[in-house]
């Protein structure tokens, strides 16, 4: 059972000056599945996602990332796990095939090996007939595309994605969270997408954790989730007349 | 190790593509050009009917000319050459996005700093090394004179404390753009420090040594030559406090072997001159290094001081600010 984890945390804290941005958090994440994690703005979410990458240090708790843990090994855990941040930055005056390969080489990839594996990633995130231009001249969704490409040239086993279709166009956003059930479904690879936007989340993912104010206040699949919130009667729940009812009670 | 060389090769095809490196290497070779040649010709005429000319080579380097020599120029105008190679290193990075997603690769983090500061220092190098072979060569043909086995060590010696010097300015670039989120904030606060070392302190060190040892007049115009001394020696030891100062009496004593001290102020009669200047013969090359020995030292520790406080910062930076 506990193999099956890639995410393990137990009582994982993180406080700024006496401020606590994440309390005693505990949670565990299957293998292959597609994790929401909810909250509002400054709920500490993104504060989790760099604890889990070991880039920044707990103040208190354990936590396990594909087995490791991210304080004290951090680069085997950024070998097998990528992250998108939210606004994703790129070397703007470099082409896309550069940005890719200078990531690549620095996962120790050698550029035969990463050449071939650059054209196929452009070719899944369509972006192989823009491919000549500088990144500097791409519009936000072709940039947040790139974002993804980037994260898979390492071929992690786990991704974290920070709010990955915020400024999105409805089209674009609706490519994205294509591929990202088509990450989940077709490489295996375990997605952790943090979001504020419910509709989405209920539409990709397998269980949910909302967060308000540093802790985890549920988690579950969504349908459970709606049994317990708003009775085992009704059919047309939404996330979002769940998530009211959490944040409410907070 | 691995992560410092992908992104020190990467740094430095930046560079080698940037307009700035073709400015400043343009600005220098340009210096360097006109002082060599305005400098060379004088000499030519200088040496003429000479026998055997011997330690005339460096004059290339340190003559003054017309305006000024390049040891000088390096001196004054060398640490621009490190800020504008430095300040912006790690913020555009910030700015840019791109530094948490270089953190978030498998490479340790001080791999970045140290890689922008290698790829800082090898440009320096790359610069200074070319500029001195191409006055060096256009000095050969224009003054007719071959440099000696001495008169190369005391260019190589000149070299490594050049690269050291900018290299500590180059530090002190890094170090403010680690601190800064804003490149022009970087940009002014480097430039800040260097007019402050360049030119206040040595300014100051009048002032302060007045205070500490002033020179009390007495009858009619009269000092007493020890308290001049004195206030000579501290205003010597406050100037040090400039690298720039420091920087340009360990290069003047190593590119001129006729000087055999480093501080300016020798007091002595019009006889004592002469008799000096007869018997005047160049110190030899292990003597003048064991002048500059603390000179050279201290640019050492200062520019690691830098590197290392520079280090430290951006270690212990939280996460969230990058």
């Amino acid at each position: 059972m506990e193999a099956s984890w890639i995410i393990e945390t137990e009582e994982l804290t993180k406080k700024y000056d006496g401020f606590t941005a994440v309390d005693h958090l505990t949670l565990q994440i299957r293998e292959g599945e597609i994790f929401g994690f909810l909250g509002p703005n400054g709920a500490g979410k993104t504060t989790s996602l760099l604890m889990f990458l070991g880039l920044t240090e707990p103040s208190g708790g354990k936590v396990r990332v594909c087995g490791h843990d991210p304080a004290r090994d951090p680069l085997r855990v950024k070998e097998s796990v990528g992250y998108l941040p939210e606004n994703v930055g790129f070397y703007d005056d470099m082409t896309p095939r550069e940005n890719l390969r200078y990531i690549a080489r620095l996962n120790r990839i050698p550029d035969r090996i990463s050449s071939k594996k650059i054209e196929d990633l452009l070719q899944l995130v369509g972006l192989t007939e823009e491919a000549t231009k500088k990144v500097g001249t791409y519009s936000k969704g072709m940039r947040q595309r790139l974002g993804i490409a980037e994260v898979l040239v390492k071929e992690p086993k786990l991704v974290f994605l920070d709010e990955p279709t915020i400024g999105l166009d409805p089209d674009g956003t609706n490519r994205m969270l294509d591929l990202i059930q088509s990450l989940s479904k077709e490489k295996n690879i375990t997605v952790f997408f943090s979001s504020h936007l419910l509709e989405q989340v209920q539409r990709i993912c397998d269980r949910v954790g909302i967060m308000i104010k540093g802790s985890l206040v549920a988690v579950g699949p969504i349908q459970e989730l709606a049994k317990a919130k708003l009775g085992v009667d009704k059919e047309n729940y939404t996330l979002e007349e769940i998530y009211m009812k959490y944040f409410k009670e907070v | 190790m691995h992560g410092i060389l992908t992104i020190f090769r990467k740094e430095m095809e930046d560079q080698f593509s940037s307009t700035r490196f073709l400015l400043i290497s343009a600005l220098i070779v340009m210096v360097g050009v006109i002082v060599a040649s305005m400098v060379g010709m004088a000499i030519k005429e200088e040496v003429r009917g000479l026998p055997k000319p011997t330690l005339l080579f460096l004059l290339l380097f340190t003559a003054t000319g017309k305006f000024f020599s390049f040891a000088q120029f390096l001196g004054f105008f060398g640490p621009l050459i490190g800020i504008i190679l430095g300040f912006d290193s790690i913020n555009r990075e910030r700015v840019s996005r791109t530094l948490s997603k270089l953190v978030s690769q498998p490479i340790y983090r001080d791999s970045i700093i140290n890689a922008k500061f290698l790829t800082g220092v090898a440009i320096i190098a790359i610069i200074l090394v070319s500029i001195v072979l191409i006055i060096t060569g256009l000095g050969l043909p224009l003054t007719g004179i071959v440099p000696g086995a001495e008169e190369l060590w005391r260019l190589a010696i000149y070299l490594v404390m050049s690269i050291l010097y900018i290299s500590f300015w180059l530090g002190v670039s890094i170090l403010f753009s680690v601190i800064f989120r804003s490149t022009a904030t970087s940009a002014l606060a480097s430039l800040a420090v260097w007019i402050f070392f360049s030119f206040f302190v040595s300014l100051g060190a009048g002032f302060l040594a007045d205070a500490i040892a002033p020179i009390g007049q007495q009858a009619a115009g009269m000092v007493d030559p020890q308290l001049v001394v004195k206030n000579a020696k501290v205003q010597g030891a406050i100037s040090l406090f400039s690298p720039m100062t420091l920087y340009s009496e360990a290069t003047s004593t190593i590119l001129d072997p006729m000087r055999k001290t480093t501080s300016s102020l020798i007091l002595m009669g019009p006889l004592e001159r002469i008799s000096l200047s007869r018997f005047q013969s160049p110190l030899p090359l292990l003597q003048s290094l064991a002048i500059v020995t603390p000179h050279m030292v201290t640019l050492v520790a200062i520019t690691l001081l830098c590197f290392g406080v520079c280090y430290a910062v951006f270690m212990r930076q939280e996460i969230r600010t990058i």
